[in-house]
């Protein structure tokens, strides 16, 4: 393979240095890192260095609804956000439950090779929380699962989470909990608060989501397990993880860009009039003391990673009254200017604290290997080279996923990716797909 | 437009005005063999104002005592369209109904006739008179409808550009009628002496 | 400008005042032989109802033909909504025939909101799920200055499903805006959790509020609300928030009760109450027509509308 030279990236936001990357491994990091010379440089000049971002939560659709998204746009999407792994969720049509299918993904991923794609299995067979899917199988397939759950729906029978958080611990896996106790939020719409009074619609408490993360903070230390929980949204539930991680038991949580960002005030007030389903999301947008909240528990570690929680949805299935639309919002490719406007920008989180939060903890939590590594000489290649000078409005046209379900239409968010690089391979030079 | 921008002159001071109405109350006694069957109905604002005094002279005059209405005609406009929708007006028809009556209508200024047309598309619908008769305090011409009033205060030659403005003690604390030179054009949201 | 009227929140105190001014005017027409007037010729009023709703659609439907409007009733059955269109086509439809105004009713909260942003006349929201229905408010506000003579400082008792009702939210609005001063009466179940919010009192003792009101307007409950534990049976439900003769009793004597229907006799309300002189529950309907009118004439009649709100 080449030789390809960074030239005065600041790693991590530090001081500019350069980067050498040979056969796609790091192989000197530091200010005379360009005297060996190389085939191609890439000018990186006022550019912010970061390990390939690596999300624990994507929706790529496919099988099943390819169009909304497939793994190629998906992953595009991906690498233009600067990732270079994602986690695609089990509840695709067939259901990510069987060797079979993660497998297929799996290759799909490698195929396209926009972006390492890590299938995530399902928890129960055909999310029906009913039966444990085959999880052993799915560990041992190609495709090395470690991650399991049935997000969009919930776990919610406790015995059965009980046994699944016990069985993956035979092959270090994890449970993922979609925390949403299911007959609390019958029928729900948006956050329980002034805003679903006012509007009319479903209230959808705070209480259902903390009332099982409680529940499963229990049972995983009870059966000394490992737990991850999906899309946190509430203070309630960073308390009850602050809580559970003092006490020492192997809790881990993440928390998506929307909740950092936006509020259920959207949904009352918003360019397009209220009531527009693009911040239709699951879980729903909470208030701004929660915003708050999260920010603040990203910020000390409580809530270890930002998660997309990408959910591509056709532009039918938004264009229709509250009700009937589906829930999720696509995110990969705003997902780092939201963090740099939510948490850098507010002096919350410096680059040191977005590598840790967007790459090292999740690859961590994933049993990733080959990503999540400090930018240092022996390393996999995987950078991510960010401009945060720049303030652009988000256009959804210019979106390289399949579907243009962002709530950031119009806005102005900061940053921009630059070059993605996989494993020494660029997958996005001046911000376009390679 | 404010009427110290524009010349405004007054043709009418409040003895003009009492005269005029006196001699518009005998006009119709006359005209209407002492007010037999007669009903008074004014179109508001000021039309209602002034059918109200009328009525009270010709009870001084003959001791006859006309039914006194009002019609509302914002309904029945042809120009609803050209501006914003506007609060409709009052339409109270005296107990005794218009049917087989002689309908007095009575307004401040008779200009394009349209005001009129729409009035008497509302009588129309409220009952079936005998016969309509029009009363006017003020006739400006520039009828653009085959209109004519039976009863008139005062002609007053205009030019199509020129204001009339009406002003009447109950409504405006003072008694006048004001000719205001205006641009050539009327000025949008503007009439020229009707509503 | 375009605007609607799709919560009562739309109309400033002035706004609400025109309508009810406005209404009190048409009343006089609809007393009289010849009900129609020509104001509206020519344009078209497309009454779109997804739900079964007669009277309301009835209502409207008089309301527009007296003005002279064209209308067109689309109803959810028999229709290509019946066939999975969705309300954005519906609504594009809606917009190649030119329609003016489209009254909606929906299932779902804020469709009419949804809708607006699809077509260029004005929406009127006839009820949307457990949203909003304001013309219902009004038309209830115009049944109260009747009969009270004022709004301004009258005590309204508005008891039963708040949290389902769409009545009551236009009304808590609406009252609030006319300088009424409202309580909402209800089992905790039936309150949303953030009702201390509203411009309004709370209370869950009916017979505490009822001899302070002025007027006591009845929700209806629906008994499937019982499946699903909001109250433990109809008989319980009724014993505490029913509004009977006993309870009816402890009013002081002008103070008069109103029902938006359709009505559960001997649920929320005992028979003898609703046919009492003192329920306004009839002219209510009769009412509803000339509020209705008022509505249509003031976003139709001009080059732009008197009353609403943008989006």
């Amino acid at each position: 393979m080449s030789t390809i030279l960074i030239k005065s990236a600041r790693v991590l936001g530090g001081e500019p240095a350069d980067i050498l990357v040979r056969d796609g491994v790091i192989a000197e990091v530091g200010p005379a890192a360009g005297k060996a010379g190389a085939a191609e440089t890439i000018d990186a000049t006022g550019l912010i260095a970061l390990p390939g971002l690596v999300d624990l939560h994507t929706h790529l659709r496919e099988p099943g609804r390819e169009d909304a998204e497939t793994v190629e746009t998906g992953t595009q999407a991906a690498a233009r956000g600067g990732y270079t792994a994602v986690h695609a969720m089990a509840n695709t049509s067939p259901v990510a439950d069987t060797a079979g299918v993660v497998e297929q993904v799996w290759r799909l991923g490698q195929e396209y090779g926009h972006c390492d794609v890590q299938p995530v299995g399902a928890v129960t067979s055909g999310l029906e929380g009913r039966q444990l899917a085959e999880l052993g199988a799915m560990a041992d397939s190609a495709a090395r699962v470690r991650v399991f759950s049935d997000d969009g729906k919930c776990v919610s029978d406790a015995v059965l989470m009980r046994r699944a958080l016990e069985y993956v611990k035979a092959f270090d896996g994890v449970v993922a909990q979609h925390a949403q106790e299911p007959r609390l939020t019958e029928g729900a719409q948006v956050n329980e608060g002034e805003v679903s009074g006012r509007l009319g619609l479903t209230g959808w408490p705070a209480v259902a989501e903390e009332a099982i993360i409680a529940r499963d903070c229990l049972l995983a230390a009870h059966v000394g397990s490992r737990l991850h929980v999906c899309h946190v949204s509430t203070a309630g539930s960073v308390e009850i993880i602050r809580w559970a991680k003092s006490k020492g038991w192997d809790v881990t949580a993440e928390v998506t860009p929307h909740h950092l960002l936006l509020t259920d005030a959207c949904v009352e007030r918003s360019p397009a009039g209220p009531y527009n389903p693009i911040y239709k999301v699951n879980p729903p947008l909470r208030t701004n003391e929660d915003v708050l909240a999260l920010r603040e528990a990203l910020a000390d570690g409580t809530i270890d990673c930002v998660a997309t929680d990408h959910a591509p949805h056709p532009v039918e299935d938004k264009e229709t009254e509250w009700a009937a639309a589906a829930m999720g919002m696509i995110g990969l490719e705003t997902a780092l200017s939201v963090v740099q406007e939510a948490m850098v920008d507010t002096g919350l989180l410096d680059w040191a604290g977005v590598a840790d939060r967007m790459s090292y903890r999740p690859a961590r939590i994933g049993r990733l290997s080959g990503h999540g590594s400090p930018l240092e000489a022996g390393a996999a290649a995987n950078i991510t080279l960010y401009d945060p000078s720049v303030r652009t409005e988000v256009n959804p046209a210019a979106m390289v996923s399949k579907s243009r379900n962002t709530p950031y239409e119009g806005m102005t968010l900061p940053g921009r990716v630059v070059a993605t690089l996989l494993r020494g391979r660029p997958t996005v030079l001046e911000g376009k797909l390679v | 437009m404010s009427d110290a921008r524009n010349q405004a002159r007054a043709v009418l001071e409040g003895p003009d005005i009492h005269r005029a109405l006196t001699r518009i109350a005998h006009e119709i006694l006359e005209r209407t063999k002492g007010a037999e069957k007669v009903v008074l109905l004014g179109i508001p604002t000021r039309g209602a104002t002034l059918a109200s005094r009328i009525a009270e002279r010709i009870s001084q005059f003959e001791g006859v005592k006309v039914p006194v209405g009002t019609i509302d005609i914002t309904m029945y406009r042809d120009d609803l369209r050209l501006r914003p929708a506007r609060p409709l007006g009052r339409t109270d028809l005296p107990a005794e109904g218009v049917d087989g009556r002689t309908v007095v209508l009575v307004d401040d200024v008779l200009f394009s006739g349209r005001t009129v047309r729409a009035a008497l598309d509302a009588l129309n619908d409220v009952g079936r008179p005998r016969a309509v008769q029009l009363a006017t305090l003020v006739d400006r011409g520039h009828r653009e409808l085959p209109i004519r009033a039976d009863y008139v205060g005062k002609n007053l030659p205009t030019s199509k550009s020129e204001k009339v403005k009406v002003y009447l003690q109950e409504i405006d604390g003072r008694d006048a009628v004001l000719l205001i030179k205006g641009d050539d054009r009327p000025a949008a949201g503007e009439t020229n002496g009707e509503r | 400008m375009k605007r609607h009227l799709i919560s009562a929140g739309d109309l400033t105190r002035d706004d609400a005042l025109l309508v009810l001014d406005t209404a009190e005017e048409l009343a006089r027409v609809s007393e009289r032989s010849i009900k129609k007037l020509p104001t509206l010729r020519g344009r078209t009023v497309v009454n779109l109802f997804y739900e079964d709703s007669t009277r309301t659609r009835i209502s409207f439907e008089a309301a527009a033909k007296r003005l002279s409007a064209d209308v067109i009733n689309f109803s959810a059955k028999g229709s290509s909504v019946s066939k999975g269109e969705s309300l954005k086509d519906t609504a594009l439809t809606l917009e190649a025939m030119g329609a003016d105004a489209v009254v909606i009713r929906h299932a779902a909260s804020g469709a009419p909101h949804r809708l607006a942003t699809w077509v260029r006349g004005s929406v009127v929201n006839a009820g949307d799920g457990t949203h909003e229905h304001p013309t219902q408010a009004l038309l209830d506000a115009f049944s109260m200055r009747r009969r009270m003579g004022r709004i301004e400082g009258l005590k309204v008792a508005i008891v039963g499903d708040v949290l389902h009702s769409r009545v009551a939210r236009s009304n808590v609005l609406l009252l609030h805006a006319l300088g009424a001063e409202v309580t909402l009466v209800a089992p905790p179940t039936l309150l949303p959790v953030a009702v201390d919010s509203w411009p309004c009192q709370v209370s869950y003792d009916l017979d505490a509020v009822l001899p302070k009101s002025d007027v006591v307007m009845m929700l209806r409950v629906q008994l499937e609300r019982m499946n699903d534990a909001y109250f433990p049976s109809a008989r319980e439900y009724s014993r505490r928030y029913g509004l009977d003769r006993e309870r009816f009793g402890r009013l002081h004597d002008d103070a008069i009760v109103m029902h938006p229907g359709p009505m559960n006799r001997g649920m929320e309300i005992s028979a003898e109450v609703a046919d009492s002189p003192r329920s306004t529950i009839v002219e209510q309907v009769a009412n509803g027509v000339t509020v209705r009118m008022a509505v249509l004439y003031l976003l139709l009649s001009g080059s732009e509308p008197a009353i609403g709100g943008d989006l």
